[in-house]
């Protein structure tokens, strides 16, 4: 069992840090349904760490929860060393926690690269006023983020589609500007709600190759949840496996494989 | 060219500088409703208040003097001093911004997620209360604003055109203030599409007009921008007042000149602001023409009416007006 702020080398060479999240007995409800029932896990810096399970598990409620839009009743949420005070959204955004939707949330009206450039508001520091007397300096500052959005656009491979209205964009290159836009934020972890729902074969393996380019080229750590168990298993360092708002299983992609309750889970067992 | 053809442009371009100041209002209508989907029937009301507050600053009326003479039995009115107009101004401009962060901390941050109808009726009843408080505050008697503006007919113009006409042509008749308004107008629309292009708070408003739920993901608080959004509302509606309050007084029927800025959002659409000054362009001219043209055969008083025929016209034509956005949809 590893330390809290240990690190070690994975397989491929990749070094794994420390904790950077932990979750503390989380419990959330909704009215009398309990969505997450008394769950905890880590996130180490530089890992992928993947959430599965079956629909309905919670999966998304946690994620949620990370990032502020859901506030659990019970449990604490620790970043960085610290203990998380309860956080808006928008704050957890600005602590460096950027995230990706399950159904996508892009600014339809907006080109790629206005989208893109939104993931960078945080890193602008420039006030209203010098924007308006000082010219010289919001300009610069406009011009190294615009810098570093194209340098994210490059690297997703969206160039041809950067002045496009996002709302004509179809489904798969939507989830990659929303991807870019979280990127655009340098986030310290970045979380995706089903990166590759809804994909072909095509646009998944581009996905997964994005995904772990990330993570390889800025050091992301990546929190993310999937359906498909194939991609999951190939992805990700560690995994997460919930069912019915309960933690069924904790580990490498191995260790969950041949767990018997996460088998039941998805292959069915009679409850009795 | 006959007198007659001469009379039509200054028709044509006294239509154009009332344009001007319907546009003025509906302005204000657009900010507010493209970043929060809330149509704010207050803004004609926060026209009046900005007018009725910039008047008693510079006049340095004493707020709620009635009431407080009616209960103290006191005979205060006014503080004896007189501020002058630029800082009479950004004094009221401070009045709006309070105002606003007042109408979102203890009105719509409670209506987050509400239907638009019913945000909506939160505006009317904010447009009815503020109208009371602005009486209560300063006086329902009417005023007269004066920010040093020029006044009257422009000789000069008057002058200078007084050669194309015939005999009986005089010059363009045009009203100085109009002059100023259109110049002031054309400013603060620059001014806006600037500070919404290219500022950070900007983007973030544009961002926050087109999704909450991502505009929330990379940081943006909804609240702030809302706040800013009622602020800059406030400071059309002051810019409107001032215009409106100098033309014909600081009265409260000029709340009612927001039901004029309706149609001009019909016809440019809700959520442009091109199409509220086209808009606003296109109901000066086309009701001072109408008016001139055919109103002499159907008994005069069309500019009561024509800027709705025009509005119903569209709506069955083309629902999202001029410049409004049609509704990409991927089935």
């Amino acid at each position: 069992m590893l330390d809290d702020t240990e690190s070690y080398v994975t397989a491929d060479g990749r070094t794994i840090g420390g904790v950077v999240l932990d979750l503390k007995s989380i419990t959330l409800r909704f009215g009398g349904v309990e969505a997450i029932k008394n769950i905890s896990f880590d996130i180490r810096e530089g890992e992928i760490r993947a959430i599965i399970g079956p629909n309905g598990a919670g999966k998304s409620s946690m994620l949620n929860v990370i990032s502020g839009f859901y506030v659990p009743q019970e449990g604490e949420v620790w970043f960085r060393g610290e203990r998380r005070p309860q956080m808006k959204p928008y704050q957890v955004a600005q602590q460096g926690i950027a995230r990706t939707f399950q159904n996508i949330a892009l600014f339809e009206g907006m080109s790629v690269l206005d989208n893109v450039m939104t993931g960078r508001l945080n890193k602008m520091k420039t006030g209203l006023w010098s924007q308006a007397l000082w010219k010289g300096k919001a300009e610069r500052e406009e011009n190294e983020n615009r810098e570093a959005v194209e340098k994210i656009i490059d690297f997703l491979e969206i160039q041809s589609i950067r002045k496009t209205p996002v709302g004509r964009l179809p489904y798969g290159l939507k989830k990659r500007v929303e991807l870019a836009r979280a990127l655009a934020a340098e986030p310290t972890i970045l979380l995706l709600d089903e990166p590759m729902a809804g994909m072909n074969v095509e646009e998944k393996e581009d996905m997964c190759r994005f995904i772990l380019d990330v993570n390889d080229e800025f050091g992301t750590t990546i929190a993310l949840i999937e359906h498909d168990m194939g991609v999951v298993m190939d992805l990700s360092d560690r995994v997460v496996v919930m069912d019915y708002g309960r933690k069924i299983g904790d580990g490498t992609p191995d260790e969950v494989r041949n767990n018997q309750d996460v088998i039941d889970a998805y292959l069915g067992v009679s409850h009795d | 060219m006959g007198a007659d053809f001469y009379y039509t442009i200054e028709v044509i371009l006294n239509g154009l500088m009332a344009g001007v100041l319907y546009a003025l209002v509906a302005l204000g209508f657009v900010l507010i409703f493209k970043a929060s989907g809330i149509f704010n029937y207050a803004q004609g009301v926060m026209a009046l208040f900005a007018a009725l507050t910039l008047v008693g600053i510079m006049e340095g009326q004493v707020p709620f003097s009635h009431l407080i003479n009616a209960v103290f039995g006191t005979q205060i009115h006014d503080f004896g001093w007189h501020i002058p107009a630029l800082l009479a101004i950004i004094l009221t401009m401070v009045v709006m911004v309070g105002f606003a962060w007042l109408v979102q901390k203890y009105i719509f941050r409670h209506l987050v997620g509400q239907e638009p109808i019913i945000l909506f009726m939160a505006t009317i009843g904010l447009a009815y209360f503020l109208e009371g408080v602005g009486d209560l505050m300063w006086g329902s008697d009417i005023k007269t604003l004066d920010v040093g503006l020029p006044q009257g007919a422009s000789l000069w113009i008057e002058e200078n055109t007084a050669f194309l006409g015939g005999d009986d042509f005089y010059g363009f008749f045009i009203d100085q203030l109009d002059v100023v308004a259109a110049i002031v107008a054309a400013i603060l629309v620059a001014v806006l599409v600037i500070f919404s292009q290219y500022t950070k708070q900007g983007r973030a408003m544009r961002a926050v007009a087109d999704d909450h739920q991502a505009a929330l993901s990379v940081g943006i608080s909804l609240n702030f921008i809302w706040v800013l959004v009622w602020s800059l509302a406030g400071f059309v509606a002051l810019v409107a007042g001032i215009m409106w309050g100098a033309k014909s007084g600081v009265q409260f029927s000029l709340s009612l000149i927001a039901l004029k800025a309706l149609p001009v959002l019909m016809l440019g659409g809700f959520t442009s602001i091109p199409g509220a000054i086209v808009g606003g362009l296109i109901i000066g001219v086309g009701e001072k023409l109408f008016e001139y043209s055919v109103g002499p055969m159907i008994g005069g008083a069309t500019e009561n009416w024509f800027a709705y025929v025009l509005a119903l016209l569209f709506l069955v034509f083309r629902p999202q007006g001029l410049f409004g956005e049609k509704i990409i949809e991927r089935v």
